[in-house]
């Protein structure tokens, strides 16, 4: 639709034996890559904010001017302290996620193949998706103690359940008749899931896996926000209650970078292990 | 290896879709299986491979499959049935190595059904790259692989167009030709039938039961694009089919 042109007035009406060319009108409704534009729009906002902070059409206490902000990123990362909250985060994010993705793609994985695993853990995963894991961080800390486990546990329970209801949807999804046509060469149950069912179900395990991680992000600074020294999520907490705009908007943009890392990581990992989807 | 089907019959449910089939399918022979759609004939063939299980009756396996045969009851698929994650080479293989073939035997194997289908320039290709006729001729040349006693083929040529179908009929005769193998072939293509067929078996519409048998004695290789007497056993079959299949195409599904 946004590639509707505009066509020019109608031809006026030709005479009865005339030659006229057809109308061409099968434009549109077709996604076109557009690399450009994100940059293109990324700037068109920045630069009005930045325009309309220094001119006081916007004031200072409703944002910060994003110079400030860069400003603050590039002394952040000069005093050290950047790394000094990331590497905790990263730590907490990477084993967080990958063991919700691992248990998640795991039980996924058996709902799809054993009826009674899927009758007995399909009501079970949707009662607990539903609940707003944050709100069970007091127990996580009674659980697992208040330092770093309760974080991990946490994030990977957060990740979990994304992560097995999208794993068992991609194993139902698999082409049925690949499934027989391994039976019906005599290969062994086993050689059945590895070589057809889990290849088969890769890419809705990546789709499931973009949407777990950005999940395991907003859940770690959750986390760090209700009890962390260090840590983005710590930073943004401390920097909102003092309200310090610039700092509070530069872990945000940490925060997006990251969001966009993960993503563009699933991407690469699609393009090399799915290349073989038309 | 023979097959024989003792008195098969199938229910699903309260309908019956097969009935008393009783079929001898002797070794080095190709028996077709023609009938109108919905005649159970592809439930037929999942019977032969033992994907399925009649309601009553049995199929025998007359005799011991041949030295060196991997997977005695292989199927070709109408939709192939190729792994798209897998190269030419590679889905050739998958039904190797759960023999433990490997290495330079299992390279042995696929170098040679690659030649006799005519793919070897294309081991490396993903099923995406192919066209239909070739993928066709790589699940045949996977089925050659496992060296069957009798190839299970459910419409192999009925999602190619017709070019295609021609030439992969005289692919599959030439093949016969180098080494007759035992085939049932279900096919709702009589001229398919009586190119390839030995024996054409007839079913009726639902309950299928077996309404004749055609027996036709020319070799395959002499049966050329337009016989006139295979144009005639084509038309036979046809009058014998005719009324049931409009009857089938109007009936409707309750399934």
């Amino acid at each position: 639709m946004s590639d509707a042109t505009l066509h020019s007035a109608p031809p006026p009406a030709a005479a009865p034996n005339e030659a006229m060319e057809i109308r061409f009108r099968g434009g549109g409704f077709v996604a076109k890559p557009h690399r450009w534009m994100a940059p293109i729009v990324f700037v068109v906002l920045i630069a009005f904010i930045e325009i309309g902070t220094r001119s006081g059409f916007i004031s200072s206490l409703t944002l910060p001017r994003p110079s400030d902000v860069l400003a603050t990123l590039v002394q952040l990362y000069k005093s050290g302290q950047l790394f000094e909250h990331l590497v905790p985060s990263l730590t907490r994010l990477a084993v967080g996620a990958s063991l919700g993705a691992i248990v998640g793609i795991s039980v996924g994985v058996m709902i799809g193949l054993f009826s009674y695993v899927r009758a007995g853990l399909v009501p079970l995963v949707a009662a607990i998706f539903p609940i707003p894991k944050i709100a069970l961080l007091p127990l996580f800390v009674i659980w697992f103690g208040i330092d770093e486990s309760s974080k991990y546990a946490l994030i990977a329970f957060g990740t979990f359940t994304p992560t097995v209801v999208a794993t068992y949807g991609a194993v139902d999804n698999v082409d049925r008749s690949l499934i027989r046509m391994g039976q019906s060469f005599g290969l062994s149950w086993f050689s059945i899931v590895r070589k057809i069912v889990l290849p088969g179900a890769m890419p809705g395990i990546l789709s499931g896996l973009r949407i777990s991680l950005a999940i395991a992000i907003i859940l770690l600074v959750a986390a760090e926000m209700l009890g962390a020294q260090h840590g983005i999520g710590a930073y943004i907490l401390e920097a909102g209650s003092l309200y310090d705009l610039e700092r509070l908007f530069a872990g945000v943009v940490i925060l997006s970078l990251l969001g966009v890392i993960t993503s563009g990581a699933i991407g690469l990992i699609e393009r090399r292990v799915l290349g073989w989807r038309t | 290896m023979d097959i024989r089907l003792d008195g098969i019959s199938h229910y699903y449910g309260e309908t019956e879709v097969l009935r008393d089939i009783t079929l001898d399918v002797p070794s080095g022979q190709i028996v077709c299986l023609v009938g109108p759609s919905g005649c159970g004939k592809s439930t037929l063939l999942r019977f032969i491979g033992g994907l399925e299980r009649p309601t009553k009756g049995a199929v025998l396996q007359m005799g011991q499959p041949p030295e060196g045969c991997l997977n005695p009851l292989t199927y070709v698929f109408q939709d192939f049935a190729l792994l798209p994650w897998r190269s030419v080479r590679g889905n050739i293989s998958l039904v190797l190595e759960d023999h433990g073939i490997r290495g330079a035997k299992a390279d042995k194997i696929i170098a040679d059904v690659l030649a006799r289908t005519k793919l070897s320039d294309f081991a490396k290709a993903l099923p995406k790259q192919l066209s239909g006729g070739m993928k066709q001729r790589v699940a045949i040349a996977r089925a050659l692989a496992v060296n069957p006693a009798v190839m299970l083929m459910d419409e192999p040529l009925s999602a190619l167009d017709s070019q295609t179908r021609e030439l992969l009929m005289d692919d599959l005769i030439a093949l016969w030709d180098r080494q007759p193998f035992t085939a049932v072939y279900v096919t709702h293509n009589l001229n398919e039938a009586v190119r390839l067929g030995h024996k054409i078996v007839v079913l009726s519409r639902r309950p299928g039961a077996i309404r004749e048998v055609v027996e036709i004695d020319r070799p395959l290789t002499e049966r050329s694009f337009a016989d006139a007497d295979l144009e005639r056993t084509q038309k036979h079959l046809w009058t014998l089919m005719r009324e049931e299949a409009r009857a089938a195409d109007e009936e409707l599904l309750d399934v």
